[in-house]
């Protein structure tokens, strides 16, 4: 007999096993997603946006209301639901060319505006969708399909640190942080914190989530390990950038 | 503070864009989300003197991207939503419009339609008539009134919130700069004393109980896996707008039974239509008038019988031949001969028209 870890309550059963590829980061951001709304027994309220990317998989991935937005544009369809109905928990779900690029002006707006909603942004350093080209997020020297020889940070830049950004241009009540797959528990406690912001009304949260994608890195479960656990964290620091309440205490 | 805007029938003296502000609030409009541009900007304005006495909301929005998508969020919680826009502004609308088309939501949109292509002017056009009823990667899945006085204005902001509703399409109001910034009289009036019937919006997201396990969770998607749930979705969409256009399309006409030439405008232009059209009937010419009320759906059938009677069409806009685009396609293989007059981006008065149809006779 094989015992199957439990899923999360609000997970959708009859939309499992999930759309995603083997090997793939978003089941986890997402099982942990999961944990947290049951936790804070929030299903009842949540809507959950998810963007254009391999995010849109998950569209039907739980038992909770959900909109499937365009490329980048989930940001402003959480916040004109939020508006519209503040009793409700909106989530926008996202990856990070939907986050960093093509809907960066929302993301940065709705921070800046202190919009009570909550973005999880899953990074993997790739459009993977289309075919793993190049994203905001490619690592110095990474290839990609539209940098075959390596991301030329003279010509293309360093990669978009997301949550020290949002950091930088949220106010007081914002709640930002960078978690990552390799370790759930932790990831799990952020999204937490986050959602748990948003029922306060304290303001914006935004959660960053290192995530994999096997597929368009060609790695095997070693290297997409490695490079999740041991090479993304040397660019991308893990932790909370700003935590409502802490500027004050670090006056005391 | 009073519960409602207008109490009663009243005749005012204002702006077109404080029409729309003040026809949004007596039609129950909850929420606007909106983004600055030129000629429509004074619809926010009035609509943010009055939201908060009137327990209405506005987020004023980074972009014109972000004011559709907000709308369209907004009108999936429940919420009678609206957004106004032009020119460049009405160019980024098409996106979050055509999501609005893929997933049936009751959008309105004012557009307020300015020079173009590109910034153009701010001043006036009928330039956007493609963009607003064919715009976006789609099929013109939308409903398009297009006004030509503050009256109309009025009337047509308050119908398109129920319009919307009723059908679930998005629904546009096209103006134009003249009757955004023009200064008219109109009554205004509490359309439930008029006997109007609001149809209530209704939330695709948050409803009561718990998904999955008091109800089923609302699932709401614009892609599809393969070509024919595509295809098969498409199909159930033009049924439901064919069966809509035959209760929506609405037009005006009149002296077109024995009409030699008739005169096809819409909007501001049918003014100085309608006016020409009377002028040279009083001369004794058979001159008719036909101007469609709704872009989309057009009123097929009434300009399918007119092409097949009157001798010559003089299709008259403030554009490079755009409505007459859409009047051609109803109409092919039909023997009327088509006239243009066609003044891109600006405006046209009666006695040009007179000109032009006495040329033509």
């Amino acid at each position: 007999m094989t015992v199957q870890p439990a899923m999360p309550k609000c997970w959708r059963p009859e939309t499992k096993p999930h759309k995603f590829c083997p090997g793939c980061g978003h089941g986890l951001v997402l099982k942990a997603l999961g944990e947290a709304i049951d936790e804070l027994g929030i299903q009842d309220r949540v809507v959950f946006g998810c963007d254009i990317g391999c995010s849109l998989l998950a569209w039907d991935f739980f038992n909770v209301d959900s909109i499937q937005t365009h490329h980048g544009r989930t940001t402003p369809v959480m916040t004109g639901v939020k508006r519209a109905n503040p009793d409700l928990i909106c989530i926008a779900y996202m990856g990070d060319g939907g986050g960093y690029a093509i809907g960066s002006q929302h993301l940065v707006n709705a921070a800046a505006r202190n919009e009570k909603i909550t973005v999880i942004l899953a990074l993997n350093t790739v459009y993977a969708m289309t075919g793993g080209q190049m994203a905001p997020t490619t690592m110095p020297d990474q290839k990609a399909e539209t940098a075959p020889y390596g991301r030329n940070v003279e010509e293309t830049g360093y990669p978009t640190q997301g949550p020290e950004m949002v950091a930088a241009i949220t106010r007081e009540g914002a709640y930002v942080a960078r978690g990552t797959t390799a370790n759930l528990k932790q990831l799990k406690s952020y999204i937490k914190k986050a959602l748990q912001n948003q029922m306060e009304g304290r303001g914006f949260s935004f959660v960053e989530a290192l995530s994999a994608c096997p597929t368009n890195w060609r790695t095997n479960a070693e290297k997409t390990w490695n490079f999740v656990q041991k090479e993304m964290p040397k660019y991308f620091k893990v932790g909370e950038k700003k935590v409502p309440g802490a500027e004050e205490k670090e006056g005391q | 503070m009073s519960e409602k805007l207008i109490t009663e029938e009243k005749r005012v003296f204002m702006t077109g864009n404080e029409v729309v502000a003040w026809a949004a609030v007596a039609a129950g409009a909850e929420i606007m989300y909106g983004y600055p541009i030129t000629p429509q900007n004074e619809i926010m304005h009035y609509w943010t003197r009055l939201a908060p006495k009137y327990n209405r909301k506005f987020l004023q929005t980074e972009d014109e991207l972000s004011a559709g998508f907000t709308t369209v969020g907004g009108v999936m919680a429940g919420r009678k939503a609206f957004t106004a826009t032009a020119g460049p502004g009405n160019t980024l609308m098409q996106e979050p419009m055509s999501m609005a088309e893929a997933m049936r939501l009751p959008t309105v949109t004012i557009v307020q339609q300015r020079g173009g292509p590109s910034t153009a002017t701010v001043i006036y056009s009928q330039q956007e008539v493609t963009m607003t009823t064919f715009g976006g990667n789609g099929e013109g899945l939308r409903i398009v009134y297009s006004t030509a006085n503050h009256q109309e204005l009025f009337d047509y902001t308050i119908k398109a919130f129920n319009v919307a509703w009723k059908y679930r399409f998005p629904t546009f109001v096209l103006g134009d700069g003249y009757q955004a910034k023009m200064r008219e009289s109109l009554t205004v009036y509490d359309p439930e004393q008029k006997g109007i019937e609001f149809v209530p919006a209704e939330p695709y997201v948050g409803k009561p109980g718990t998904p999955g396990v008091d109800r089923e969770p609302g699932h709401y998607r614009n892609t599809y896996n393969v070509e024919e749930e595509l295809y098969e979705v498409l199909q159930g969409y033009f049924k439901d707008y064919a069966k809509m256009a035959e209760e929506v399309a609405e037009y005006q006409a009149f002296d077109t039974e024995d009409a030699d030439v008739v005169v096809l405008s819409h909007g501001v232009v049918s003014r100085g239509a309608k006016e020409a059209v009377e002028q040279l009937r009083k001369e004794g010419k058979k001159v008719g008038y036909f101007r469609p009320i709704t872009l989309r759906p057009l009123p097929e059938k009434e300009l399918k019988e007119l092409a097949g009677k009157a001798k010559k069409f003089l299709i008259v806009e403030s554009a490079q031949g755009q409505f007459a685009k859409l009047i051609k396609d109803v109409i092919y293989g039909a023997s009327v001969e088509i006239v243009p007059f066609f003044k891109p981006g600006v405006g046209i008065t009666t006695d040009e028209i007179v000109g032009k149809v006495n040329e033509i006779l």
